[in-house]
């Protein structure tokens, strides 16, 4: 009777197709599994870069199609890495703790194991017990449900805080950014139970696969990083589709409005604000193993505006738009910062991209911002003949922050 | 005490002699007593000392160094000279002559290294001395001397000299007089009395000369002594933890050391035999239980030293009294010590409360600053300014650029107030005109406009300024502090911004209200429509306002700058703070962002104050408070209220 | 007859201005009723304390058979409870096509997760295209209402106002912009809502008011000056002089 989600909107059918011709091409070319024209550090960060896009998808979500700014994304997303990184820490530790007791005369006991893992990785911050918070960390199973439950959690807890006193536009925005301070600074502590600023590392190596090498290892990430997305990107245009999308679109432009159909808008934002914490909490779990480190400084209120800056970039309101958004500025600001960009002599002046990216950065976002709303995906709307509708009048709500000139997800 | 009385004997021998000794050669003295300088001992030290502080000055200067061990043998030509530490380095004086010698390396001088006795002695001379000098400046270096080392010798000494014309120096005689009592007098009574004359005083020094009578040693005893002055009798379990006190009775050889695990392994590891220890397999003994078992295997056979088992270690608790036992013997004293320190402490924690209200204060008035132009935008046109911060940095760098080209301090920093106002209003007015009015009613997209113009702004300043901070002196006459007592005390400035802050409300409160700026910008602010209706130019006040926000922003900057390092990253280390400052005081009101700056202010020294070890913990647990509030109050502290303020 | 809503005594002031003075207000199920008053009477405050966008200092609104208390609910609730509101200016979703702006209205559950797993059946598409049908704008279906004239959103505000099924409508005027023959239309289509819907329509328009032809309640000053037929209510003195003393 209905068709199916992808063919409703053929805008996922070529995404999928997109992504899957992408990560075969990426796996032909690598090292690990292929010609070797793609180096495995440029792997990892191929596989990273789909994460963060997974992270972006999440974004737009909350901010394209419930105008929710959130500036603390990446808080849930540090703390999918930690999660999954408690784990990958524990369980490597204890493989070379074992190891190096077998070889006293007396076989260890499993306390003795236990306290010298929790000297080894404690030791930076001058402890020797695992903290409370690490009950978990000897399960995978158990690390990797929190992965879920602990971003989804803090998203539920504080976003019922704020959206029932209907804290919104830029005081919510300013709300999330003080969240991921605050959280920022509470795990720069060496007392939070999470070695303070070391933060967890050694991630890259998984336990268990120590015979696997990097090269294939990072095929394997690789792998299920874009799997994460493509699932994560049906998930996203499943649920911005249909009746639930038009309410979310419709608490975007007039939520007090939407109130009076009676729609608990709380409870959409609620809903919608969380799933992103989810979804972004699983990116970082995959993003982590496969950067090798984390620490607090990745909570920093800087990397969720750049998150934000990404899905502007690319394009709000149009999950492709965030997923080249993040992949393109990304990729680009790696390019630029590793010194890979040639220089440009001006004659009078040399211009280091080192130093004048994060220039070209700023001022090209001002300029996107003011001329090119719709991002880079008004490029592909223009290709499609896609024309915003006449508008006549006023704009679309109260809530100032509505979008005037957005259609919706196609 | 003989010795006291054979010096004082001493001086006043020599204290008469002293006028016509003025004008004795320091040198001759010197070459006369050369061995015994080089090699003093005790018993013949003494006439030494006298005839070297009866030459004056230089000769007090030399007893000085030589107590102090700075006195020393020139190795190159033997000539005694006065060594001042500077660096890795020495400098050095002559010793007969005051004359400067320059600089010279540690290994080219050997140190003179009398011994105590001998030291106490020079010691007890310059002091009995310089207290009955006829100069005044001496005598108070002497009492400042005194104050920081006193013993019962100097005691007696300070007593034969109270007479002092100076009514000044009389009065920190006596003070001096009463503290020393408490501490070296040998009469209880006497120093309980000079306790009690102190009252509620809260100096430091009166504290100072209570504690060492209260400093207590922990001890073990199996009965408690009669004369012992028992401070606490601790109980075992709530008091002091059960193996804390066991290790007490360890380390005092006591009780024989618990089985600890490593102990236990390592005895284990020695007595394998045949892959066994005492009949359990080596495998089997990954197991706490297989390794007990092992364990008193090997207790049977007599084998290893049998450990303390849970019951011995009780019964030893059960016999033993753990006591914290005062070193004064005299438990009267240690009483009115205890009462009087007692006394002190409510005045203490007032005094306190109040420091810290001076610097919550002072914190609170840098966040009106840093805040005050993002309220303007803020609360007058509704846009968040994500380059506030930057602003900021921008005032203090104006100010760091300034001084490149005013050496003077107090010149610069008043050149570089207006100009920083200036230059940010410039950067403030360009960022509206360009950017900011086409995004009027797109809060959120100012937003992130308005944070792309912050990283380029940022990183233009770390590509002209370099990484590293930069200073920005304040001048001399705000260094050093307002000091009200020992506890009470606070930096001029921080004074100087606390007034700065002052100033600002009073010009906003005059340009919002006196002026016709002001007006056209309330009418603007509330009704756009209307007041351009009247012929007042919203894109003009628009305009005007971003500028005076981002002007103030600047002078915050300068302000901000004094106190702080000049980084790049100076704005955003203060945006959060000035945002939450705003949204908790209330959107559109001067004294809601007064409130809000004076609530956070407060709030951040409160906490630090319960936790003062750590700021990163007070910021979390400030933070996570102000999402709380918010809850409370989403309009702030001071909200708007009517019917916009019910539909906005 | 019980009465549908009653209000009883509500004020409400802001900023020591009281836009609500003890009111007291009763509507019937199946009647139709016109508020007319001066600007600033309080007519749109009455709504929005109705609606529960604004909370009354004092008062009681009470509900239905069981006498629930509004006051207790928020706008979704009480929206769910069956009021229904029109606002003066049209507004609906302009982003969103006409079919899914009346497919949000339609009477369904209203849950977060329901409406997840929600789908489209031939029989809420049929309900959807009779609505429109209703309002005219069947041709329309799949536009954006962006691109709707004025009157059509009026109509399409109209038709999802239908689509909530409420038991009271609360209609702020209809009129405002609509030429006279969507006048004209805008009165029958008020009049037949009555007979199935308790109807009150707030209106500036003597004559709109006079076409409706239902007992009519005046506000002045936040408080019932006047209720009766519209001759009754024009011939009070006190009316004459709060509308015409003014000019």
């Amino acid at each position: 009777m209905r068709k199916p989600l992808v063919l409703r909107h053929p805008s996922i059918l070529v995404f999928l197709a997109v992504l899957a011709v992408f990560t075969v091409g990426v796996t032909i070319l690598s090292t690990g599994y292929g010609t070797g024209v793609i180096s495995t550090s440029m792997v990892k960060t191929l596989g990273k870069t789909l994460c963060l896009a997974l992270a972006a998808v999440a974004m737009d979500l909350v901010w394209g199609y419930a105008g929710i700014l959130s500036l603390g994304q990446m808080a849930f997303f540090a703390l999918g890495g930690y999660m999954i990184g408690m784990w990958l820490m524990v369980a490597r530790t204890e493989t070379i703790v074992t190891g190096s007791l077998a070889n006293l005369p007396i076989p260890p006991t499993a306390a003795e194991i236990n306290q010298a893992v929790a000297t080894q990785i404690f030791g930076v911050v001058g402890s020797d017990q695992f903290p409370a918070i690490w009950f978990l960390s000897g399960s995978l199973i158990g690390q990797l449900a929190l992965v879920v439950l602990v971003p989804g959690l803090l998203a539920l807890v504080f976003g019922w805080l704020a959206f029932r006193s209907r804290v919104n536009g830029v005081y919510l925005s300013i709300l999330t950014q003080a969240m991921t301070l605050a959280l920022a600074l509470y795990l720069f502590q060496n007392d939070s139970g999470l070695r303070g600023n070391n933060g967890l590392s050694g991630l890259q190596n998984i336990p268990g696969l120590d015979a696997v090498p990097q090269e294939s290892l990072s095929i394997w990430f690789f792998w299920a990083s874009a799997v994460a997305l493509g699932l994560g990107y049906l998930l996203v245009s499943w649920v911005a589709s249909g009746k639930f999308g038009s309410v979310t679109r419709a608490i975007r432009d007039d939520e007090a409005r939407v109130r009076f159909l009676g729609y608990s808008v709380e409870s959409y934002k609620l809903v919608v604000f969380t799933l992103a914490a989810v979804i972004t909490g699983i990116a970082g779990a995959l993003y982590y193993p496969q950067a090798g480190i984390i620490n607090p400084a990745e909570l920093a209120p800087i990397a969720s505006i750049y998150l934000a800056v990404w899905v502007a970039i690319g394009g709000r309101g149009r999950l492709y738009g965030a997923v080249i958004g993040a992949i393109v500025v990304s990729m680009l600001s790696s390019w630029f910062t590793g010194g890979r960009a040639p220089d440009v002599n001006l004659g009078f002046y040399t211009i280091k991209w080192v130093d004048w990216w994060q220039v070209l950065l700023g001022l090209s976002f001002v300029l996107v911002t003011l001329f090119a709303p719709k991002g880079i995906s008004g490029i592909f709307d223009a290709l499609a003949h896609l024309r915003p509708p006449r508008r006549g009048g006023t704009p679309l709500g109260p809530d100032m922050g509505a979008l005037q000139e957005r259609e919706a997800v196609e | 005490m003989r010795s006291i009385v054979l010096v004082l004997a001493l001086l006043a021998l020599v204290l008469p002699l002293s006028a016509r000794a003025q004008t004795a050669d320091l040198a001759g003295v010197i070459a006369q007593y050369r061995d015994q300088i080089e090699k003093p001992s005790r018993q013949t030290v003494e006439p030494v000392v006298a005839a070297i502080a009866a030459t004056g000055p230089q000769g007090a200067a030399l007893l000085q160094a030589w107590g102090d061990r700075l006195l020393g043998l020139r190795k190159s030509d033997g000539r005694l000279v006065i060594a001042a530490p500077e660096g890795d380095a020495l400098h050095l004086t002559d010793a007969a002559t005051g004359a400067d010698l320059g600089p010279a390396p540690e290994d080219q001088v050997t140190l003179l290294r009398p011994n105590s006795g001998v030291r106490g002695l020079i010691s007890a001379a310059m002091a009995g001395s310089a207290l009955s000098d006829p100069d005044p400046k001496r005598r108070a270096e002497a009492l400042e001397a005194l104050s920081r080392k006193g013993d019962a010798a100097q005691l007696g000494l300070l007593r034969q000299a109270m007479d002092d014309p100076d009514p000044t120096l009389a009065a920190r005689k006596q003070r001096l007089e009463r503290l020393l009592t408490i501490q070296y007098d040998t009469d209880p009574a006497a120093r309980i009395a000079a306790m009690q004359s102190f009252g509620g005083d809260t100096s430091l020094e009166f504290r100072a000369s209570l504690n060492p009578i209260l400093t207590t040693r922990r001890v073990a005893l199996e009965t408690i002594p009669a004369d012992a002055n028992v401070a606490d009798e601790l109980a075992v379990g709530s008091d002091i933890p059960r193996d804390a006190a066991y290790a007490m009775l360890v380390d005092a050889g006591l009780a024989p050391a618990r089985l600890t695990p490593q102990a236990e392994r390592a005895t284990l590891a020695q007595h394998i035999v045949n892959g066994m220890v005492g009949g359990v397999p080596v495998i089997e003994l990954g197991d706490e239980a297989a390794r007990d078992r092992a364990y008193t295997a090997l207790e049977g056979q007599g084998l290893v030293q049998p450990a303390a088992s849970e019951d011995e270690v009780t019964a030893a608790l059960d016999r033993f009294h753990f006591l914290d036992v005062y070193a004064e013997p005299n438990a009267d004293v240690t009483a009115a010590a205890r009462a009087a320190l007692r006394g002190t402490e409510t005045r203490i924690g007032l005094m306190q409360a109040a420091d810290l209200s001076l610097d919550a204060l002072s914190l609170a008035s840098i966040y009106f600053l840093a805040a005050i132009g993002l309220a303007i935008t803020f609360g007058v046109m509704g846009v968040i300014n994500m380059a506030h911060g930057e602003f900021i940095m921008m005032g203090a760098y104006t100010g760091y650029v300034v001084q490149q080209f005013i050496s003077d301090k107090t010149i610069s920093l008043i050149v570089a107030l207006p100009l920083a106002f200036a230059v940010t209003f410039a950067a403030g007015v360009a960022l509206e005109r360009l950017v900011i009015r086409h995004l009027y009613k797109r809060p959120l997209e100012t937003l992130l406009a308005t944070f792309g113009v912050s990283i380029a702004l940022q990183q233009l300043a770390k590509n002209i300024f370099g990484t590293q901070a930069r200073p920005l002196t304040s001048p001399g006459w705000l260094d050093g502090a307002l000091t009200f007592n020992d506890i009470v005390s606070i930096s001029y400035i921080r004074i100087a911004i606390f007034v700065l802050a002052l100033v600002f409300l009073g010009l906003y409160l005059f340009i919002m209200n006196r002026t016709r700026l002001g007006l056209e910008v309330r009418a603007v602010t509330q009704n756009p429509g209307m007041a351009a209706s009247m012929g007042i130019s919203p894109d003009r006040i628009n305009m005007l306002t971003f500028g005076l926000g981002s002007g103030i922003a600047g002078i915050a900057g300068v302000a901000i700058g004094l106190f702080a390092k000049v980084t790049s990253e100076l704005g955003s280390d203060y945006i959060v703070q000035s945002f939450m400052t705003v949204v908790v005081g209330g959107v559109g009101n001067i004294w809601g962002t007064l409130a809000g700056a004076a609530l956070i202010g407060f709030l951040q020294k409160g906490i630090e104050w319960f936790n003062p070890a750590n700021t990163l913990a007070a910021q979390t647990y400030m933070i996570l408070f102000i999402i709380i509030f918010i809850q409370f109050r989403p309009r702030g502290i001071i909200a708007a209220k009517g019917r916009a303020a019910v539909g906005a | 007859m019980s009465a549908l809503l009653e209000v009883s005594g509500i004020s409400v002031s802001f900023d020591g201005f009281r836009a609500i003075n003890n009111l007291s207000f009763a509507i019937a199920e199946c009647e139709l009723r016109a508020i007319i008053g001066p600007n600033g009477a309080g007519k749109t405050t009455f709504m929005d304390i109705v609606t529960g966008k604004t909370r009354p200092n004092e008062g009681q609104v009470l509900w239905g058979e069981n006498s629930v208390s509004l006051l207790k609910l928020n706008e979704a609730q009480i929206a769910r409870a069956g009021v229904g509101r029109k606002f003066q200016r049209p507004t609906v979703f302009e982003d969103q096509t006409v079919a899914e702006n009346l497919t949000m209205a339609l009477k369904a559950a209203r849950g977060p997760f329901r409406v997840l797993w929600w789908k489209p059946g031939l029989e809420t598409e049929a309900r959807v295209t009779a609505l429109a049908m209703e309002v005219g704008l069947d041709a329309h279906l799949a536009r954006k209402s962006g691109e709707l004239s004025h009157g059509q959103k009026q109509w399409l505000e109209i038709g999802m106002l239908l689509a909530q099924e409420p038991r009271l409508l609360l209609v702020d005027e209809p009129a405002a912009g609509m030429t006279l023959a969507e006048r004209e239309q805008t009165t029958t289509l008020l009049r037949r809502l009555a007979q199935r819907h308790a109807v009150v329509v707030v209106e500036h328009d003597m004559d709109f008011v006079r076409r409706l032809d239902c007992k009519v309640t005046v506000l002045h000053e936040g408080s019932v000056l006047a209720e009766g037929s519209l001759d009754h209510v024009t011939a009070n003195p006190q009316v004459i002089e709060v509308y015409l003393g003014r000019g």
